[in-house]
């Protein structure tokens, strides 16, 4: 292999991944009686509105300090008190739904890694039969408006209704996230 | 005094390569028309979140985890064959320690999968997972049994050519990867539009593994080399000897 050759093709997971993937449930990165545990869960739904139950999501997080468990993250701070590492792992049920507890990320630094800061958010990969490669989005979390409102990626959306796919709806204990693959209510994806 | 680190997230991050990918929407390709997005992607800067991603510690992968036709009483029915390669960056280095996850049919055809309807038969002695970690040279090797094409629904006599699905994460999320290894010479590539949907003639042939005589174990297995190449990235990162 030649150095700066190209890169391996993406291809579907297709419909029958959760052999290869789902052996473990990975769906929840901190313990349910952790003191700080939150819900995140919520629907996939493709362009005529069914929900997709050959769907899987990943996360990727800080931790509640703004830590990635990661060598980039070269910060100096404590390492996260939570024992998680960040990674979360689950399949749509029949219902299209999926379900993680996990702990609200601290904010992070923003792009160049200098002065600017992003809000607490969630990376989001979305695996699915008919995503010939991963769809990438971002939970952020309704109860953070202020610094929601100074983060550099939400601001980079203008249109606020397609903005506002990303934010998470708070509800009992809870963070509701749906994705919706199109149509008027289509989530936000993002091309990394 | 504190070494200055060559930041990744200074320098741009990794490289997009857009051109070796699918698109989202390929009609042929009857289940994109509803699932792929009608909105325009945000372009997302590499920042910490994309840079970083998960690392995995080796205590999750049994020793045997590699070997597909170990994982039952007896052993599965099919050629028996080795696959072998490396996981590279872009720019040509060792993408090393990181976990590979595949999944197949069996030699029939047939998923051990509840939703997999192909009336082909199940092999009591086949699962069809397994997964392994590269080693210090990128290097990973999976044992198993040559998986069988199979039908689909996508149209009209519809038959997918023989493959092993892989997923990899390399070193960050901007990095994470699932995809599909083919077999060299295989009748049904011009038949495939999942096959077919990576437009580059170059970027298509690197899904499918090549016959590998050096790989072959004498009277044992048939050996086949798939190298996996992730995106590079736009600063070589440097150690930190703060
Ligand atoms: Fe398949």
């Amino acid at each position: 292999m030649k150095p700066g050759s190209g890169s391996t093709p993406s291809q579907t997971v297709g419909p029958f991944f959760h052999l290869g993937l789902l052996r473990e449930d990975w769906s929840r990165l901190v313990k349910l009686d952790h003191p700080s545990a939150i819900r995140i869960h919520g629907t996939v739904y493709d362009g005529a509105g069914e929900v997709v139950p050959d769907a899987m999501l990943e996360l990727w997080q800080a931790d509640a300090n703004g830590h990635y468990a990661h060598p980039e993250d070269d910060r100096e701070g404590s390492p996260p008190e939570d024992g998680s590492t960040g990674f979360g792992r689950c399949g749509a049920d029949d219902a299209g739904h999926f379900e993680f507890v996990t702990v609200k990320p601290g904010s992070v630094p923003g792009p160049g890694g200098g002065e600017s800061w992003q809000a607490p958010h969630i990376n989001v990969s979305v695996f699915a039969r008919g995503l010939l490669k991963r769809l990438v989005t971002r939970v952020y979390f309704s109860d953070e408006d202020e610094a929601n409102a100074a983060d550099p990626v939400l601001a980079s959306i203008e249109d606020p209704d397609f903005r506002a796919t990303l934010v998470a709806r708070a509800e009992d204990g809870g963070y509701i996230f749906d994705v919706h693959f199109q149509g008027e209510n289509q989530t936000a994806f993002f091309d990394v | 005094m504190r070494e200055e680190r060559i930041s990744l997230s200074q320098s741009g991050g990794y490289r997009r390569d857009s051109e070796s990918q699918p698109p989202y929407l390929y009609p042929e390709y009857e289940s994109t028309r509803l699932r792929a997005p009608g909105r325009p992607l945000v372009i997302l800067p590499h920042t910490l979140s994309e840079l970083t991603g998960p690392v995995y510690g080796h205590e999750k992968v049994g020793t045997l985890d590699h070997d597909l036709t170990r994982q039952h009483v007896g052993e599965p029915l099919g050629e028996r064959i080795i696959v072998t390669g490396r996981v590279l960056d872009g720019d040509g280095r060792p993408v090393r320690n990181s976990l590979i996850e595949a999944w197949q049919a069996n030699a029939a055809g047939r998923y051990a999968h509840h939703g997999d309807r192909h009336p082909a038969p199940l092999d009591p002695n086949f699962t069809g997972a397994g997964r392994c970690l590269t080693d210090s040279e990128g290097r990973y090797r999976f044992v198993t049994v040559k998986p069988g094409a199979y039908p689909w629904g996508n149209h009209d006599n519809a038959w997918r050519p023989a493959h092993i699905h892989f997923s990899l994460f390399g070193p960050a999320f901007a990095t994470r990867l699932v995809t599909q290894m083919y077999f060299p010479g295989d009748p049904l590539f011009e038949h495939d539009p999942i096959f077919q949907s990576v437009s580059d003639p170059k970027a298509r042939q690197r899904l499918v593994s090549r016959f590998d005589l050096s790989a072959t174990e004498p009277e044992w297995a048939l050996g086949y080399s798939f190298d996996i190449v992730l995106r590079g990235c736009n600063a070589t990162p440097v150690e930190n000897h703060g």
